[in-house]
């Protein structure tokens, strides 16, 4: 479908993800079926199967997913110009409103009570944590395999207590990933990978 | 120069949070507060908390947050340009070569191998977020104290809540803030 890219189609583009970005707490995949609900279903700018291949695209890409697929539907809408201006739309409700948290952070920090809230909501911001790692580890080492297993013990012992360069981890880990990819074509079995 | 700074950290904690959610988490962690020293750990787990209550990915609010510290709002939008920049230039550059190459074993073997791994280090931002919530530091207190024990069962009732019943994350943060002040109130009337 052909969409008219005049200036009122870059303002509703800009609109539209300046919008849902700033509904988008707590970061991270939220933002995805908000982006669908609004490019696909309500304004019909792209179809279902393509907004699945950008959100796999947006997550084994680098940086934060409501970012990258941000940029993708930019960039199939409009090209480059597209994904400059999803990129600002998706970006400015949070650096607008961390900069007035700054400030009223600042200002507050010496406060008890301030602090006595933040020190509970730790507690609850760590259960959240916990509860996302356990609820990822399950999905890594679905299926019962060795190798996700030693990866991931290695890597958290590499990191925590021995304070290994994550770069290094990273690295490491996308090698091993690759080598066992190769070997198990080598020998034959790779359909399973 | 600070803004320099700001930019290629930032630009780091973007290029290398890979699986989005708080796979920053880590890099952030490393970046802010081990290299530079621009948080200290408790700063950090309060940019954390205030990241989980605001609109937007954490590695965004945390390069605003951290740039507004240490270089107002230029130092902000420096901070935040760092952080997205790889993903411009990496996803259009993935965006052209999707089709071509998604299939590729190499590719997929090497995520095969990262997931667990992002995993691991989420988890090890986790315990040192951990630590700093229950006991305020980044290793266990000789003592264990009752404001400790109250933490520890505290969290292992959110954990369970969490699990279980499935609620909106927000809630749990919205209802330990809540927790949290009403602590305060009764431990200053107890005299605790």
């Amino acid at each position: 479908m052909t969409i008219k890219k005049n200036l009122k189609f870059y303002f509703k583009l800009f609109a539209s993800t300046f919008t849902i970005s700033a509904f988008t707490f707590g970061g991270g995949y939220v933002i995805v079926p908000l982006m669908r609900k609004k490019f696909v279903e309500k304004l019909k700018w792209i179809d279902e199967k393509e907004m699945l291949d950008f959100v796999a695209i947006g997550q084994s890409a680098p940086g934060p997913i409501a970012v990258n697929t941000s940029i993708l539907v930019g960039h199939r809408l409009a090209g480059v110009a597209g994904a400059l201006v999803t990129v600002f739309g998706t970006v400015l409700p949070p650096l607008i409103v961390l900069s007035a948290v700054f400030l009223l952070y600042e200002e507050f920090k010496s406060n008890a009570v301030v602090n006595a809230v933040m020190a509970g909501m730790r507690i609850g911001v760590a259960a959240v944590i916990i509860d996302a790692v356990i609820t990822m580890a399950k999905d890594v080492l679905k299926g019962g395999k060795v190798l996700p297993l030693l990866l991931m013990a290695a890597a958290f012992a590499a990191a925590f207590f021995f304070k290994v360069n994550l770069i290094i981890i990273l690295g490491a880990s996308a090698l091993v990933g690759i080598a066992v990819t190769f070997y198990r074509l080598k020998r034959g079995n790779g359909a399973a990978s | 120069m600070i803004y320099l700074l700001l930019f290629w950290s930032f630009f780091q904690v973007g290029l290398l949070s890979i699986g989005g959610g708080y796979a920053a988490l880590p890099q952030i962690q490393n970046q802010v507060v081990e290299l530079r020293g621009w948080l200290s750990l408790s700063e950090f787990a309060d940019v954390v908390t205030l990241s989980q209550m605001t609109p937007g990915p954490i590695a965004i609010n945390a390069s605003t947050f951290v740039g507004m510290k240490m270089g107002g709002v230029f130092g902000a939008v420096v901070a935040t340009a760092g952080c997205v920049t790889p993903s411009c230039i990496i996803v259009l550059l993935l965006a052209f070569m999707y089709a071509k190459y998604k299939n590729l074993q190499g590719v997929r073997g090497a995520l095969d191998g990262l997931r667990p791994a992002v995993v691991a280090l989420i988890a090890s931002a986790g315990v040192t977020m951990l630590l700093v919530a229950l006991f305020g530091g980044e290793t266990l207190p000789p003592v264990i104290g009752a404001g400790h024990i109250v933490s520890i069962v505290l969290l292992a009732v959110y954990i369970a809540v969490l699990r279980v019943f499935k609620v909106n994350p927000l809630y749990i943060i919205a209802g330990s803030g809540a927790i949290g002040a009403a602590w305060y109130f009764l431990s200053g009337r107890l005299g605790l």
